[in-house]
């Protein structure tokens, strides 16, 4: 039976609820089907070759540091890494993006945004070393901790970012997340914040494929991951995430939209993990080497050095002083990382609350008298040792 | 941790604060008023004030951006706290009630209590999270937990919760100061006890960590603390009749823990008997009778006994009563002390 052969039903007219009205245009939010490319497109002619030439180097440096990172867990001298190899035009544009009073939210594969943005190499990597949680100071760089938690840093940014624009600063927060961290409910919670206060924040997405084995299509079915920006209220955009000049300057366009008050982006960048999701998983058990060797001729070095060679910006010359200065980059972090870390075990109750509490007091005392005897037996075994 | 202490005698209010929740409300404010760094955000606490109506008035006094109403998300609530305290602000978080807080643990453990320790010493965090806990107030499921256990139990929080009006305001004006994360336990069936404390008086702001005897006693101590010390007192009080002269411990804080003023209570005594409403299994009740019975084993006359709540989901309103430790079976506990006679 329809509506209109109900007795008395002629007289209905559907009206909206009286509450109702939409509360942003979706339209201008939407973002482009096809993922912005600058390398190859028309394009590229408005492109800073200086920056170009910047990115460039920051890229060999960057696969160079991967490469060194991953050799050195083969030697014991770091218990894991997640290589970001395929990934550096996301890294670099993420940290060279940023002014310096600007904040950087990291997830624990970014170990190389953070170097980009200036942090000592062996500091980068004392999380994954294993002696200390943080081997920096935050507040010196303006980057948080690397973050294991996936998607809990995002509503960090948000609030930090917030409370920089309540004090009247013009800093953004560039929190960065992978294609599985958008499926955690803390990644809805920090969007929505965001949108709501309209906090000078930039998500950056790098769906490279996949969350450790899962690949996208079993962790979302919406359009692309930047369509979840609509549902918030913010803008959503989709970039070539191999390709540095179009991730360079979609974030940047993002930064500065954040910075003159028109709230938060959510960037998605479309990208691929060369590697393995760390050097202790097997790759092979999840993906083709088809696809694999499909994104290779994607590569995002090679993109910008044939953009570069091409247009005569670089030559031979200039590709070999990025290699060399990346080799001895590479020399410089094996010398450094081949040293021990000296580690005093007092410091594991250092830092637990301003003031140790008297529990804290009489735990680390436990800890002291074992560490001598400890020592005295050392001493007494040389003695005996006739050392 | 200190910096409270100087300036709670400079508060001149004209109204008197009688209750719980206004002595909260006062902390609040004057924690606003002093350091323009305190932000209070949650869950309707702007124009409603709280549901619990703690935050009344501060947006209004100053401001949304002082006192924010936010999306309804604990863990966003508390993460973005997180980031405010990183950029130098002190933010206070309302957890609407006990059992809401949930959704923020990951939040709490994995980065609040841990980032002073993770970024060693360069990044403290002070925030207060404000939990109404515990039940009594006849409230519907999820309304009525008492979560100190899962608190407790995590390295790098502070845990206090008052049971007085003037420690409602003392202790939270010292949460509010303190350089670490507190997880502030307001027990909500106290929120209207009354008191005759006048904010004109000066107020003790105590450093977190203290417990104090509400009342000198020589024949057992009852150790407590939150909800449960008005039901101790009236024990105390009844417990007189039967010959017992009880010493009443309230804990205050329950990380950290005053061992000091336990052990001495105990030895006093050489009887002690732990009364909370939250479970017994797992509970509080577990880690201070083992702390008492490590450092008093020797004053002992009888086994440290536990009056708790029992091991079930809190209890649905119309049957919380036989949950809930009241003065029966305190006392019932405390007859049991008569351990040597026994055996
Ligand atoms: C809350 C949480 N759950 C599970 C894990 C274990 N884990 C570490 S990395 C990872 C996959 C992350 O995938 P994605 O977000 O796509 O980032 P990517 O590794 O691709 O950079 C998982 C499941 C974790 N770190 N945190």
């Amino acid at each position: 039976m329809t509506v209109q052969e109900l007795p008395g039903a002629a007289a209905y007219r559907p009206t909206p609820p009286p509450a109702w009205k939409p509360l942003t245009d979706p339209a201008p939010l939407l973002p482009d089907p096809e993922p912005y490319r600058v390398l190859g497109t028309d394009a590229v002619a408005d492109a800073d070759p200086e920056l170009l030439l910047r990115l460039y180097a920051e890229l060999v440096r960057g696969r160079r540091y991967n490469a060194q990172a991953t050799a050195l867990t083969k030697q014991g001298r770091l218990a894991v890494y997640p290589s970001s190899t395929g990934q550096e035009a996301c890294e670099i544009a993420a940290a060279l993006v940023l002014e310096e009073r600007d904040w950087l939210f990291p997830s624990y594969r970014d170990t190389l945004a953070a170097v980009a943005r200036g942090l000592d190499p062996v500091e980068a990597l004392t999380l994954l070393r294993g002696d200390r949680h943080t081997g920096y100071d935050p507040r010196e760089h303006r980057i948080a901790p690397l973050c294991t938690p996936l998607a809990t840093q995002l509503p960090h940014a948000v609030g930090l970012a917030h409370a920089a624009r309540l004090q009247g600063d013009d800093v953004v927060a560039l929190a960065m997340v992978g294609d599985g961290g958008t499926s955690e409910g803390d990644f809805h919670e920090a969007l929505n914040f965001a949108a709501v206060w309209r906090a000078p924040v930039v998500f950056l997405v790098q769906n490279n494929g996949f969350a450790i084995s899962v690949p996208l299509a079993k962790q979302t079915a919406a359009p692309s991951l930047a369509h979840k920006a609509v549902g918030y209220g913010m803008p959503g955009r989709l970039v070539d995430g191999n390709d540095a000049a179009a991730v360079h300057q979609v974030l940047g366009e993002a930064v500065a939209r954040a910075r003159s008050g028109g709230g938060p982006t959510l960037v998605e960048a479309v990208t691929y993990r060369m590697d393995a999701h760390t050097n202790a998983d097997d790759a092979t058990r999840y993906r083709v080497d088809s696809e694999v060797e499909a994104w290779r001729a994607h590569d995002p070095i090679q993109l910008l050095e044939r953009e570069l060679t091409g247009r005569g910006l670089l030559g031979d010359d200039g590709i070999e002083e990025a290699r060399v200065a990346a080799e001895r980059m590479a020399a410089a972090l094996r010398d450094r990382m081949n040293a021990d870390p000296v580690l005093d075990p007092m410091d594991l109750f250092a830092h637990v609350y301003a003031e140790q509490t008297t529990q804290l007091r009489e735990q680390a005392a436990r800890l002291r008298v074992e560490l001598d005897a400890e020592q005295d037996q050392h001493g007494h075994d040389d003695v005996e040792e006739g050392r | 941790m200190t910096t409270a202490a100087a300036t709670a005698g400079e508060r001149t209010a004209k109204a008197k604060p009688a209750t719980m929740a206004q002595a909260l409300g006062r902390a609040l404010r004057d924690s606003m008023a002093q350091d323009p760094t305190v932000h209070v955000l949650g869950e309707d606490v702007g124009t409603l004030g709280g549901v619990f109506r703690i935050t009344d008035g501060l947006a209004k006094e100053f401001g949304e951006d002082r006192c924010t109403d936010t999306p309804l998300a604990e863990a966003g609530i508390l993460g973005a706290a997180v980031g405010m305290a990183m950029y130098g602000l002190r933010p206070v978080v309302e957890m609407q009630f006990d059992a809401f807080a949930y959704p923020a643990f990951e939040q709490l453990i994995s980065h609040v209590a841990k980032m002073r320790n993770r970024t060693a010493g360069a990044m403290p965090l002070p925030i207060t999270v404000r939990v109404p806990y515990g039940g009594g107030i006849g409230g519907v499921e999820h309304h009525s937990d008492s979560s100190e256990a899962y608190y407790m139990a995590t390295p790098g929080l502070h845990v206090v919760t008052p049971a007085t009006v003037e420690d409602a305001y003392g202790l939270l004006r010292a949460s509010i100061a303190s350089d670490d994360p507190v997880v502030f336990l307001e027990p909500k069936r106290l929120y209207w006890s009354k008191s005759d404390w006048s904010p004109d008086a000066p107020v003790a702001v105590e450093p977190i960590g203290r417990a104090v005897v509400r009342r000198p006693g020589r024949s057992a101590t009852l150790i407590t603390y939150g909800p449960s010390l008005p039901v101790c007192m009236e024990a105390a009080e009844a417990a007189v009749e039967e010959g017992w002269d009880l010493e009443v411990v309230d804990l205050r804080s329950l990380v950290p823990f005053d061992d000091e003023t336990v052990a001495a209570s105990v030895r006093r005594t050489g009887r002690a008997v732990v009364v909370h409403e939250s479970s017994g299994f797992g509970g509080p009740g577990g880690e201070i009778a083992a702390r008492v019975t490590e450092r008093c084993f020797h004053h002992l006359e009888a086994p440290v006994l536990r009056v708790a709540g029992f091991d079930i989901p809190y209890p649905p309103p119309m049957q919380e009563k036989h949950h809930l430790p009241g003065v029966d079976r305190v006392l019932d506990a405390v007859a049991r002390l008569q351990w040597e006679a026994e055996s």
